[in-house]
């Protein structure tokens, strides 16, 4: 169910009525609405926004890594419909070990870079992504940088005991 | 040294093959021979290093596949080290062609986060930067641009224009390029003495000059030849790819941030969207030199409406104080003490601020866990997501298009790689 706030943004209104279960938590802060969806449903809530809600843009995909929390990422999708001047952020809370998530690139093309770069710095893997592959880092690289574990001088050095 | 020993370097020769171009398979008897050409990443035309794997027919491209990440500096990590003070400097470093409009979102967003009010004289100051970093950067586009398609002139042109704008920016915060000018709170430094009258006299120069180019260009053949229906590409590919900017308002359509989702006071501006048909380079180029005419109207705007007042927030805990009060005032030194060691805290929470940058839609993404250091940046940039409509772009062009076509998509490979 969503909150009073959010359900006066028209998107997450109609979102709300269409997939009930699919909606796991809402927030509106900022003047931003922002809401959990169920990792397993985030292709059909995608599909459902840019079919029957003209969200034609996706603006961005990244993620937060809250490590040592569990579940330890969070993969956010910012979308945005021209039509209407409306933004809404999606959510999804993804486990620590083995993180996968379903690929949005069968709705929008425009999703294939920001997958493969979520997957390059935090190693979220993207079910039936086209091309999986590193983006940013070169391809023999080990680790993922945006990792909260990872330090930022990465493993090469170690200062403290130079 | 241990964490040296346990990351040993690859060794060439077991490094992935991937990376390099994939032999196409033989063409079957009859069909036409396929090569692939690996354009980059030092090639003078990418104006960066950008990768580009080209497949081609003949001259004709079949299929174009960018390689990015040589400029990768790791920015984002960069910044959930620093305070949020000192992340200001590494956002003029992203687009290092437009770093006022890099430091207005960033500090537009943390402003967001500490529900800070931003006096007028300051929203007004930052709307006429932002606006003279747009002339700047689409003179460094429009004088780079003409000079890979062969129109050399046009380059001394701009950069003689640039240099003023350079000038300006050196006047108002003592750097030319990474300027760190606009912060959370308003801006870094007082505006000088004199600083009105300078851009006055720039500005009011300034429409002339873009005749000048115009001029220059219009009725020069091999331009108008070489970006004529050059580099099409659908409009409803790039809404969906992720394209924004002037390759948008270029195929027609005018969308821009500045009147749809405004900010920093721009809806108290009189402006137009430029917009032109024909979704080629040539319109791309005149939405760019509506650009300039705009940006100047509304630097103008600025000048003649520039409210008066202060020029930064009264936040105390967040501003540093003048040094004035800081050598009388027991309360400033404390907090001027807190602010340059431990960094002023942001509330918990998270916030998308977008904004139009001269290359289309910067988004920067940022969580707050309530500490001193902002938890994760994000930074969706414009060229990132401009390249990855190169592909469609420039299959099916002419391999000598492919230069005009990539000029005007207008990337720095500094903000695709961050």
């Amino acid at each position: 169910m969503i909150s009073e706030p959010v359900s006066q943004h028209p998107a997450a209104r109609e979102l709300s009525e269409r997939f009930p279960e699919a909606i796991l938590e809402s927030k509106d802060a900022l003047g931003e609405t922002t809401l959990w969806i169920d990792p397993a449903r985030i292709v059909d809530v995608c599909a459902h926004l840019r079919r029957d809600q003209k969200f034609e843009r996706i603006s961005a995909i990244t993620a937060v890594d809250w490590w040592p929390a569990d579940p330890r990422f969070e993969v956010v999708y910012h979308l945005h419909s021209l039509e209407r001047n409306l933004r809404i952020r999606l959510k999804c809370r993804v486990a620590g070990a083995d993180p996968e998530i379903d690929s949005v690139t069968s709705v929008w093309r425009g999703a294939n870079w920001y997958e493969r770069e979520v997957f390059d710095l935090f190693g979220i893997r993207f079910r039936n992504h086209p091309n999986l592959k590193r983006i940013l880092m070169p391809e023999d690289w080990e680790g993922h940088p945006l990792r909260k574990d990872y330090p930022v001088h990465g493993h090469k050095y170690d200062y403290q005991n130079d | 040294m241990k964490a040296l020993e346990d990351h040993p370097p690859v060794p060439v020769e077991e490094r992935t093959a991937s990376t390099l171009a994939p032999e196409p398979p033989p063409a079957p008897p009859g069909e036409p021979r396929r090569m692939v050409l690996n354009m980059g990443p030092q090639h003078p035309s990418t104006h960066g290093v950008l990768r580009v794997l080209i497949e081609l027919e003949g001259e004709t491209v079949k299929r174009a596949e960018p390689d990015i990440g040589y400029l990768h500096t790791g920015i984002e990590k960069e910044c959930e080290v620093k305070t949020w003070a000192q992340a200001v400097t590494l956002t003029d470093r992203v687009d290092y062609l437009s770093n006022l409009s890099n430091n207005l979102v960033y500090a537009l967003a943390v402003e967001k986060l500490l529900q800070l009010e931003i006096p007028p004289k300051a929203q007004f100051l930052r709307v006429m930067l932002a606006e003279l970093q747009r002339i700047e950067s689409h003179l460094v586009w429009l004088g780079t641009h003409a000079l890979d398609i062969g129109a050399m002139s046009v380059f001394f042109y701009c950069f003689r224009e640039r240099e003023d704008i350079l000038r300006i920016k050196e006047m108002f915060s003592g750097q030319r390029m990474m300027t760190s000018y606009i912060r959370p709170g308003g801006l870094a430094l007082e505006p000088p003495r004199g600083w009105d009258a300078r851009v006055r006299k720039f500005i009011d120069a300034f429409p002339s000059r873009v005749d000048e180019y115009e001029a220059l260009l219009e009725r020069n053949p091999i331009w108008l030849e070489r970006t004529k229906g050059v580099g099409f590409i659908a409009l409803e590919d790039m809404i969906e790819l992720g394209v924004t900017g002037p390759m948008i308002r270029g195929a027609g359509m005018p969308w821009d941030i500045r009147k749809t989702e405004p900010y920093s006071s721009y809806d108290k501006f009189d402006f137009e969207v430029s917009t032109a048909e024909g979704n080629d380079v040539y319109s791309r180029y005149r939405v760019r030199l509506g650009e300039f005419r705009q940006s100047a109207r509304i630097v103008k705007q600025a000048l003649e409406g520039m409210p008066e007042g202060p020029w930064r927030a009264d936040a105390p805990k967040i501003v540093l104080p003048d040094r004035e009060k800081m050598k009388t005032q027991m309360e400033a030194l404390i907090y001027h003490f807190k602010i340059v060691t431990e960094g002023y805290r942001v509330p918990k929470g998270e916030v998308y601020q977008v904004i139009e940058s001269p290359r289309g839609e910067i988004g920067y993404y940022i969580v707050s866990n309530g500490t001193s250091r902002p938890y994760r940046v994000h930074m969706r940039t414009p060229s990132f997501g401009n390249l990855q409509g190169l592909g469609p772009m420039i299959e099916g062009c002419l391999i000598a298009d492919t230069i005009a076509a990539m000029g005007s998509m207008d990337f720095v490979l500094g903000d695709v790689d961050r």
